[in-house]
């Protein structure tokens, strides 16, 4: 028998909430409170307590370390990629005006790419920072 | 006073009896915990203060991520803070002339919320940002359009340090050697001096391989 | 507020002091990597108080909402001005309501100045960017210290320095 049954099934309900509201920090950061930052650190809060209640084994299954550093340098990639984007179409680097024929709609989409990228990185950071601290003493094959 | 003043003396005495009982403590774990309500109620404050983006991070990062790289570490090296050998006068003292010197510095400073202060007068920062962002972006969250794209070098380079700060973690942590013992399978195996954890991997898989069939899968959850 | 004055600051400085002491006065790492984040956090506060108007609100522009883009582009671009006089005068109002006679002289000020009544945005935007680097140096503090531990058997920096005067 399970001896943790309240806290899996707490936790099973309480994931996928807290991965949406990630979604929604991330997304909803333009009029409200928020940002690629914070959701990028509740996304990784959310894996991080999977891996609380159901063991580091199992987590690394769900996300593995590799998927965690590997976002960790995706995510600073799609930001300077966005600076080049810029660049190559006809603005200074991280000029976002140069995205759109609407300077203001290209700044929106410069600032959305970019958050993307923070989001990216914060994640597999925090995660990567994790994985280390917890399997410092343990070896999962 | 009005009620944002309360709140604010109240959320600054917890603080300050967070802050003093952590220094007061020996138990580590206490400590640790004490410091994340520390980091909670001083996201609290910055809701006060108008700062609800800081407060958001620090909710997230200095209660949430933060205590738990603490406990992490905790785990591997010990609950328990030695009682000191000597009194710590010194430090006192030297923290007393600081704190003194940093008040006596605070004549200087502007008071406390004023709309007129220099910080928020000048014509090309703070004023600059608040008239025109909306006009430029089309965000109405100023310091989204501020981080993104106004001191969009800043945040590029922050994210840089961030991840800078993951690879050291990593380079110490899973590339180094590793420790004396570690856990396998659900046991504790001795570890040679200076092996890494890539070489202890590749020798384990050979012992398994050699003594046929893979040993049976253990579930533990430790953080 | 402005009888408030410079408690605030007082008020942090006591809190950075405290996290100071941590920092010098205990030997244990992990304690010392505690009052750093304490010294931190203090600082964080210092810049958010900087950047306080009294009776000011987060900067999150009320007066655009949620709408974003959805509204004709030339609406925004005529409406922009009325939105940011009646946003200012609405503020004014709900508070003065709650009897706050000192409010309407620093409302008057921030007029004046040609300010709208938002808190200043640019030491939020810098404290959030500390935020996320603090607990990227404290991960790389704390593995310093694991290893420390695993080198030395002990995270007491007298017994550390002991070990290293008597090899």
């Amino acid at each position: 028998m399970d001896d943790r049954v309240i806290l899996k099934v707490g936790a099973k309900i309480l994931i996928p909430f807290i991965l949406l509201f990630a979604l929604y920090v991330q997304f909803h950061g333009d009029y409200g409170p928020g940002g690629g930052f914070q959701a990028g650190v509740i996304f990784a809060a959310g894996i991080v307590l999977y891996a609380l209640v159901f063991g580091l084994d199992r987590a690394l299954r769900v996300m593995p370390f590799k998927v965690a550093y590997v976002c960790g340098a995706l995510g600073v990639s799609i930001y300077l990629g966005v600076g080049f984007v810029a660049m190559a179409m006809g603005g200074e680097f991280l000029n976002y005006n140069a995205l759109n024929a609407d300077p203001a709609k290209g700044q929106h989409y410069g600032i959305i790419g970019i958050e993307l990228g923070v989001l990216v990185t914060v994640f597999g950071v925090m995660l990567a920072l994790f994985y280390a601290f917890a399997g410092r003493r343990r070896i999962d094959p | 006073m009005d009620w944002i003043g309360i709140v604010t003396v109240v959320l600054f005495v917890l603080l300050a009896v967070a802050g003093i009982a952590v220094i007061r403590t020996r138990n580590l774990f206490a400590a640790v915990m004490l410091a994340g309500i520390y980091s909670l109620v001083s996201a609290g404050l910055f809701v006060v203060m108008d700062a609800v983006d800081v407060a958001f991070t620090e909710a997230a990062v200095g209660a949430g991520i933060s205590t738990v790289l603490l406990l992490g570490t905790l785990a591997i090296v010990g609950y328990k803070e030695a009682k000191p050998d000597h009194q710590p006068i010194l430090p006192f003292f030297v923290v007393i002339v600081t704190g003194g010197i940093l008040v006596y510095g605070t004549s200087d400073i502007p008071p406390f919320g004023e709309a007129l202060n220099p910080a928020h007068q000048h014509e090309m920062v703070a004023r600059y940002y608040l008239d025109k962002s909306y006009d430029d972006a089309h965000i109405p969250n100023v310091v989204t359009t501020v981080l993104g794209s106004y001191r969009g070098y800043d945040t590029m380079g922050e994210t840089a340090v961030v991840f800078a700060a993951m690879v050291g973690v990593l380079l110490l942590l899973v590339k180094g050697p590793l420790p004396k013992r570690v856990h396998h399978h659900g046991r504790w195996i001795e570890v040679p001096p200076g092996t890494t954890r890539d070489e202890m991997v590749a020798r384990l898989r050979a012992e398994a391989d050699a003594e046929g069939g893979a040993p049976d899968r253990e579930e533990d959850g430790d953080g | 507020m402005t009888a408030f004055g410079l408690f605030n600051y007082w008020a942090v400085i006591v809190l950075m002091m405290v996290g100071f002491y941590t920092l010098i006065a205990r030997d244990n790492l992990v304690k010392k990597l505690i009052g750093l984040n304490i010294f931190q956090t203090a600082v964080i506060m210092m810049y958010v108080s900087f950047g306080r108007i009294s009776g000011g609100t987060a900067p999150i522009l009320f007066s655009h909402g949620d709408e974003g883009d959805h509204a004709a582009e030339g609406d925004h671009a005529a409406d922009a001005a009325d939105h940011a006089v009646e946003a200012v005068s609405a503020a004014g109002e709900s508070l003065s309501s709650a009897g706050q006679a000192a409010y309407a002289a620093t409302q008057e000020a921030v007029h004046a100045a040609g300010f709208e009544a938002y808190s200043n945005p640019v030491p939020h935007v810098l404290m959030l960017t500390a935020i996320v680097v603090g607990v990227a140096t404290l991960a790389l503090g704390l593995s310093l210290v694991i290893r420390i531990n695993e080198a030395y058997g002990t995270i007491e920096e007298d017994e550390i320095n002991r070990m290293d005067l008597e090899s």
